[in-house]
């Protein structure tokens, strides 16, 4: 074989080895990956809003700067709780149209948070919207562009319409003007809503790869102190209630000074992290937080909350929180 | 801190090693000194026998003489006229071409000129030059788009125009810089490279033309459709929808057998090494790129996504990158490649191991645990390729290290070499689970694509480009200016590179010690605001680089409008 001077066979062998790699390291394992597939037992199609909402997802490139794998080592148990699987991507990762392929939402960069389960850490329409019409208006450090293309200006809305409530005068233009959602909006929003993760029975569910050695043998002991409290109100609470506790007018209650947080008897505050709140009509609805959250990590949250901002409130403990847990369990059988 | 990057284990290896190191080199270092001394004692010694040797043999009367001769030496004085005489300056024979008493840079050294003129048909340098011209227009707008990206890290309110917002914005980036600049830059460097090597004239002037013009109105087309919004899925650097990418697919056809049917018709018996490369980078890519659209619907797309988006760069931009490389890298230092066979390995361990590494992109995903493996373990695997070409590339330029500082292309050279070997091994190591683990999804990905993107592929092809234009156009550039270029481009990938490598790695440990997401963001601004420089010093380059292109050109169109 003398591929200097052959010029025929250099090309075909060249041709024929890439293209017989191509196929075992990329064709074939692709399509083992697409006929090997099924939904989860009780996973939701998507509906059309949704799949609009998806398009509108992938045409404003939301996958350059967030990725939807919950991958299999440590530090992405923040995002989801348990690894993702490809039964996850199945009503999403269908070919979209006849010009354009499946889309791409797995990501490649986390330049803003995980998205694969923010339907359920961030079920709040409302926070969506003005996140989506303005980011810095809900995380002021926020880096993520807004999207007001998304959003029309009406002077009087109609009944129908998604009218956003925003903080201050933020509004641009004549100041009676409101802003409404527009279609796109609404279907993104919609769609972001129904990215939850399907929950798999623990058995069968694939385990995180410990990513470093844990502390001092803490783990698996009753922890001396509770967790991170400040940590976790930035993680889980200050998207809606803000960094000091001062809330969005119109949108998301202060607690800062509020009665609930600084009452003595801490119980309703616990049952509202627990169980979410949607008492009051000039603010959104609160999501419950009992399944995302541990007694200790609820208890570490409330006394931040409670000893913060100007609030002087006594420290809740973690058997507290386990009381109301079980209290709530019991009322609901 | 607690993290596994200072735990005892690591740490204690670490210094061990750097221990053993700096032993060894101290221990090398007496032992050649030693040597050396010994040496030098030997030559004294030597010297000394010699001369008492040649003392005694001496008669009174050559003594008398040696030291008559020493007395008038010790007190000659200069008259001041020995430099110069009265006589004016002729040249007879015509050999002095420039004259110049005043130097106009008393800073910088002069760089050599005295290149020999290359004989092309017009119609090849006319062909060349428009996908060069192309090219160069397409890095200065691909990189000014880039550049405003880059801003928007820091400013994220610069425009709410949806046209011009992150998501769309940033594929026309990619897409541009990819095919725009080094695709249309690597293509016109090659129709030289296949002729000249084939000794022979290009097979159809048409077909190159056709090419061209499919290329520039793919990134058009292309980048319009992103910017309204329309792309293909969003899988990375396939944000083309497939109409738009056809054309792509169409124009590499063309050029691959215009390529094949001059190098079928070549002069000489062999075919030169650089014509492997280049003629497998344009087949493979096709393949790949037909493979990337292929219609794949739940993680089949993924599997295809991470295959296409490396072997983009693999076996498309690294490959035929390699090839241009082998042909003007000794034709810059006037003599052959340091060794023929290291480059035939290359190639096929290019080809081997590249091709099974694609899903190196999506460690600890859902795609099959084996895929994942196989990927890191070619990954590990590619350090072949990279050392042989590397070494190859080196031990060419070893001996002319003067010649490096005498040129002004082979800067660009050196810095690419090193690039392909830091650049890739870098990515190799980056494949490992374990350091996946702390950089995959942070800002370090972004600092690695420049590096090598970058600091190989746009290096060398400005190397080439500096080493063929002026030999087309007959007119240098001012050095002066491919100076600031160079200096401007690598000060600013390394002002981009080295920030974003520490703020990825920063971010990737804030993650791993599950601090809230945010904190990840709000640590990253001092390093955009460094990549935000950086990329400013690059995008300046480019202006001067097309300003040189354009100093280089004038002459050929002053030539065109005389012919007209």
């Amino acid at each position: 074989m003398n591929f200097h001077k052959n010029h025929r066979r250099l090309v075909l062998v060249s041709f024929f080895v890439f293209l017989l790699l191509s196929t075992g390291i990329a064709v074939l394992p692709a399509f083992q990956m697409q006929e090997q597939n099924a939904p989860l037992p009780g996973q939701p199609e998507l509906s059309d809003l949704e799949l609009n909402g998806l398009r509108v997802y992938i045409a404003e490139g939301c996958v350059a700067c967030h990725t939807q794998q919950v991958r299999s080592i440590e530090m992405d148990k923040t995002w989801g709780s348990r690894p993702s699987i490809p039964s996850d991507y199945y009503y999403s990762k269908k070919r979209m149209d006849f010009w354009r392929q499946s889309p791409s939402i797995l990501g490649s960069e986390r330049t803003g948070p995980d998205l694969t389960n923010i339907g359920a850490r961030q079920p709040s329409e409302e926070w969506h919207y003005l996140h989506l019409y303005n980011p810095r208006l809900v995380v002021e450090e926020s880096v993520m562009p807004s999207y007001p293309w998304l959003f029309e200006e009406k002077e009087d809305p109609a009944a129908t319409d998604v009218v956003l409530n925003l903080p201050g005068d933020t509004s641009s233009g004549t100041g009676k003007t409101k802003i409404v959602a527009g279609d796109q909006a609404i279907a993104l929003v919609a769609y972001l809503k129904s990215l939850k993760q399907e929950p798999l029975p623990e058995s069968i569910s694939p385990g995180f790869i410990p990513s470093r050695k844990k502390t001092g043998g803490t783990d698996g002991e009753v922890p001396a102190g509770l967790p991170d409290g400040a940590a976790l109100y930035t993680q889980t609470c200050a998207a809606c209630h803000q960094a000091q506790g001062q809330g969005l007018p119109g949108a998301f209650p202060a607690l800062a000074g509020s009665p609930i947080v600084n009452d003595s008897d801490p119980e309703t505050l616990i049952r509202i992290i627990l169980q979410g709140y949607d008492a009051r009509p000039e603010f959104a609805a609160m999501p419950p937080f009992a399944s995302q959250l541990s007694d200790e990590e609820v208890a570490a949250i409330a006394t931040h909350e409670r000893s913060s901002w100007g609030n002087d409130a006594a420290p809740v403990t973690a058997e507290e929180v386990q009381k109301i847990r079980e209290t709530i369990e019991q009322t609901i059988q | 801190m607690d993290h596994w990057f200072f735990s005892p284990g690591i740490v204690t290896t670490v210094v061990l090693t750097l221990v053993v190191l700096g032993a060894a080199a101290l221990i090398l270092i007496a032992q050649v000194n030693k040597y050396l001394e010994k040496m030098q004692k030997q030559t004294n010694a030597k010297d000394k026998l010699a001369f008492s040797e040649q003392l005694i043999n001496l008669e009174s009367e050559e003594v008398d003489q040696v030291l008559e001769a020493r007395r008038k030496a010790l007190h000659f004085r200069l008259t001041g006229k020995e430099l110069g005489t009265a006589l004016k300056p002729v040249d007879q024979r015509g050999l002095v071409s420039k004259l110049s008493q005043d130097p106009d840079r008393p800073f910088f050294s002069e760089k050599k000129t005295d290149r020999k003129v290359v004989h092309t048909p017009p119609a090849l340098t006319r062909l060349i030059m428009a996908y060069l011209v192309g090219a160069t227009f397409w890095l200065v707008f691909g990189t000014l788009v880039g550049q405003y990206l880059g801003m928007k890290f820091v400013l994220p309110e610069l425009d709410s125009l949806s046209w011009l917002s992150f998501g769309r914005l940033r594929p026309v980036h990619t897409n541009t810089v990819f095919w725009g600049w080094s695709s249309l830059a690597m293509i016109g460097l090659a129709y030289y490279v296949v002729t000249r090597t084939s000794n022979n004239t290009i097979y159809s002037y048409r077909w190159g033309w056709t090419a061209f013009w499919l290329i520039n109105t793919m990134v058009v087309a292309g980048n319009l459709c992103l910017m309204a919004g329309i792309n293909n899925g969003g899988g990375e650097y396939r944000e083309y929808i497939w109409p738009v990418a056809l054309l792509f697919i169409l124009a590499l056809l063309i050029t691959f057998f215009n390529f094949y049917k001059t190098i079928a018709r070549r002069k000489i018996g062999e075919i030169y090494i650089s014509n492997w490369y280049i003629l497998a980078g344009l087949l493979w890519t096709m393949v790949l790129a037909v493979i990337g659209y292929l219609p794949f619907s739940g993680l089949g797309e993924t599997v295809t996504q991470g295959y296409y988006m490396h072997q983009g760069v693999g076996m498309w931009f690294m490959t035929f990158t390699l090839g241009l490389i082998y042909y003007y890298l000794p034709s810059s230092l006037n003599k052959p490649i340091y060794s023929y066979s290291l480059g035939v390995l290359a190639f096929w361990t290019q080809m081997l191991f590249y091709t099974m590494i694609g899903t190196h992109h999506f460690v600890f995903s859902p795609l099959p645990w084996w895929l994942q493996t196989v990927a890191i373990v070619f990954s590990a695997g590619m350090f072949i390729p990279v050392v042989a070409g590397t070494t190859n590339f080196l031990m060419t330029m070893k001996g002319s290290w003067k010649a490096i500082s005498s040129s002004y292309v082979l800067p660009f050279f050196l810095i690419g070499v090193i690039f392909y070997f830091v650049g890739s091994t870098q990515g190799s190591v980056q494949s490992l689970r374990f350091t996946n683990d702390l950089w995959h999804f942070t800002d370090f990905n972004v600092a690695h694509s420049h590096m090598t993107m970058y600091g190989i592929i746009s290096f060398i092809l400005w190397a080439c480009i500096y080493a063929i234009v002026p030999g087309l156009s007959l007119r240098e550039p001012r050095q002066l200016m491919v100076g600031m270029h160079f200096w401007l481009a690598f000060i600013g990938l390394l002002a981009y590179t080295v920030p974003l490598m520490i703020g990825g790695s920063l971010k990737g440990m804030s993650w791993i010690e599950g601090k809230p997401f945010i904190e990840s963001v709000t640590l990253m601004i001092p390093f955009w605001i460094w990549r935000a420089i950086g990329g400013t010093m690059m995008f300046l380059s480019h202006l001067v680089f097309a300003w040189n292109i354009y100093t280089m050109l004038k002459p050929i169109r002053k030539a065109k409008t005389q012919a007209i």
